[in-house]
């Protein structure tokens, strides 16, 4: 199957800054493909050179079988792209959004209500409400709304989450999944590591270059066995201590607890009489469920 | 097969007059919407042309004068009587010699005027308060004006002020304005209203769509165009009747070199808002670039020729000045369209080069 997108060695520089450091990847048709990485990764350009705003310095894209750069007039009208700000015009309502966006692709937007009919129903309560006064999550809904009211095949949404209530996220993600039920291909990326399980795949991005490339699934796989959870009362002593001991590789806090990345060796009883030793009262050790956030910390740290 | 391809060009060109028809649309509510925004513009132009019109004006009225004469005579009252009549000056009443001083420092006249007889001719002074030169100055030339067919037995000086006999400023300033007004409503709301796409990002969105560029651009462009129609004919408008500036025979050339001038101020707003990519900044560059200068070095106020040289070569480049220039030549002295034949060459020529360039710069940025 010829896939949807297809990026080969991409590299874009800003005067001397390196945004993107060939980047190659693909997204096999219908798929919902996440790209998480932190601000600054890169993605936002990946997502500028692949809507055909930019051209890449070297390297090739080619999306839905056609090159950015010379087939940028055919592209532009067959895909969906959802920019990272909010991109509609405040002062017009939220019908004459949709309405323009629907007349300057040339449909109607009665003939496709039905695709969008299950993001937009809540707006289409009051219709005549600037786009300007609506909060986070409903100006999302209205912009992804207008990226798909001419159907495209390909989907680019460009950190849409970003900015929205946690409720409001969740239910955006849902959307996109049923989406899905219509073969849309979706390009989605965030920087929120949580999100990016909902997606088939994921290719994870920093300072311009991809680390790695596998479904949430496979990413996260040999995580679990070297990995640790420790919690003490003094949290600062025990990551000074933990980081002091010999048969520990890293680290680091992780929400309320903090995570240990094992060496061979390793043992967690022998761990907390070291720490005993060492003045950090009442720890406690126990595995860990390794998530994508700690693949991101290793990769990041094998780097440096 | 060709009918076919026809139907299709047809059908496709259907379809951009869609697209920009939208785009239009658009536009206009976004103008309308802008309550403040439509307010001004369409108030400054009456408020300038009524205010430049009516209370900025260089013309001198109500001098305030006193005769003092040695000699009661047929001539001296004559004189007096003269001054009396006359809507430009405040007679004050005759006085004494020794009076002219005291009342001059109080502030209480403008100018006196002193006769004294001398045989058959009658040598006249005039003093004047000259702590602000142009009233002096046009009170002197009016009392001489007054005073010379009266007392002087020598051939008068007969001059005749022609295309504007009454000197109303009213006259020279109307076509300042509007060279003025359409600067500011085309080249800053254009160029604004262009770069506030591009700062919030809706042109990225406009761009990853099957709208042309050249279709992005005759949208932005025909609203503010049709804007400035509006406010053309209102100008007119007020002009032929509450400033009574004659307009007879000249309208439709007025009309056409007006059209012409608003063209070139869009495509300078459009040349503004390729260079910057904040609306703050188009808003200063435009203001800074191009309303400065017109006020400044277009001869709305200041004539061209009184400039030194090398300010005079800038005022060249100012197409306020050309516009003005012919303006003030259709309306005034109301000759016909063929003797502003430099000033619709030059600006046809700065129209076709910038948007010449825009053009160009527009299509090859994909």
């Amino acid at each position: 199957m010829t896939p949807v997108v297809d990026v080969r060695g991409v590299t874009k520089n800003y005067g001397t800054l390196r945004a993107l450091d060939g980047v190659s990847f693909s997204v096999a048709p219908g798929e919902m493909f996440g790209l998480i990485g932190p601000d600054g990764a890169g993605k936002s350009t990946l997502y500028r050179l692949l809507a055909t705003l930019l051209v890449p310095d070297t390297g090739s894209l080619t999306v839905l079988g056609l090159d950015t750069v010379k087939d940028y007039r055919a592209l532009r009208s067959r895909i969906g792209y959802m920019p990272e700000r909010f991109s509609l015009y405040p002062d017009l309502t939220i019908a004459e959004n949709l309405n323009f966006f629907a007349s300057i692709f040339g449909v109607d937007v009665k003939q496709n209500y039905d695709l969008i009919a299950p993001i937009f129903s809540q707006l289409a309560k009051f219709p005549d409400r600037p786009a300007g006064k609506l909060s986070g999550g409903m100006k999302q809904k209205l912009a992804l709304s207008c990226a798909l009211i001419h159907r495209p095949p390909l989907l680019l949404l460009d950190e849409p989450t970003t900015g929205v209530d946690a409720v409001s996220r969740n239910e955006f993600w849902d959307m996109l999944a049923s989406l899905r039920d219509y073969g849309i291909t979706i390009m989605v990326s965030t920087s929120y590591m949580d999100e990016a399980t909902r997606c088939d795949r994921i290719a994870m991005i920093d300072h311009g270059r991809i680390l790695r490339t596998d479904t949430p699934a496979g990413l996260v796989a040999g995580l679990d066995e070297n990995l640790y959870n420790a919690a003490a009362p003094d949290m600062f002593r025990l990551l000074e201590a933990l980081r002091r001991l010999p048969d520990v590789a890293d680290c680091y806090t992780f929400g309320a607890t903090l995570h240990v990345v094992a060496a061979p060796g390793f043992n967690p009883a022998a761990a907390l009489a070291r720490l005993k030793e060492m003045g950090v009262e009442g720890a406690t050790i126990y595995p860990a469920q390794g998530v994508i956030e700690d693949l991101f910390i290793k990769l990041t740290r094998n780097e440096r | 097969m060709r009918c076919f391809a026809s139907w299709l060009r047809t059908h496709n060109a259907l379809n951009n007059m869609n697209i920009i028809g939208s785009l239009i649309k658009k536009e206009a509510i976004h103008i309308v919407r802008d309550r403040r925004t439509m307010i001004v513009t369409l108030f400054i132009p009456l408020v300038l042309l009524l205010l430049f019109g009516f209370a900025i004006s260089t013309e001198v009225n109500n001098v305030r004068v006193v005769v003092v004469t040695d000699r009661h005579t047929d001539t001296s009252r004559a004189v007096s009587q003269a001054l009396a009549v006359n809507s430009y000056f405040s007679f004050m009443g005759m006085a004494p010699e020794a009076m002219v001083e005291p009342l001059l420092k109080e502030g209480k006249i403008d100018a006196a005027l002193i006769l004294r007889h001398d045989g058959a001719s009658m040598p006249h002074q005039v003093i004047v308060d000259a702590s602000n030169p142009s009233v002096a100055q046009a009170a002197v030339a009016y009392i001489n004006s007054v005073v010379s067919p009266q007392v002087s037995t020598a051939p008068a000086i007969i001059t005749r002020t022609l295309y504007n006999p009454q000197m109303k400023s009213s006259y020279n300033f109307v076509p300042g304005i509007m060279g003025m007004i359409f600067i500011l409503i085309c080249a800053i709301m254009t160029s604004v209203s262009i770069v506030r796409e591009k700062e919030t990002g809706t042109m990225d969105l406009l761009l990853v769509s099957p709208v042309r560029p050249g279709a992005v651009i005759v949208g932005k462009l025909v609203p503010y165009f049709l804007l400035s129609c509006v406010i053309l004919a209102v100008m007119l408008t007020m002009a032929y009747t509450v400033l009574g500036i004659p307009l007879s025979g000249s309208v439709v050339s007025v009309v056409g070199v007006s059209l012409l001038y608003i063209v070139l101020s869009l495509s300078i707003g459009l040349m503004v808002s390729a260079m910057v990519d904040t609306q703050v900044s188009a808003l200063i560059i435009s203001a800074m670039l191009f309303l400065v200068p017109v006020i400044m070095l277009s001869g709305m106020i200041f004539p061209v020729d009184n400039m030194p040289v090398a300010l005079q070569g800038v005022s060249c480049i100012i197409p306020a000045r050309w516009y003005i220039s012919a303006m003030r030549k259709l309306m005034i002295q109301q000759i016909p369209v063929t003797e502003v034949a430099t000033e619709v060459g030059v600006m046809v020529l700065m129209t076709v080069v910038l948007l010449g360039v825009q053009l160009r710069k527009f299509s090859s940025k994909k």
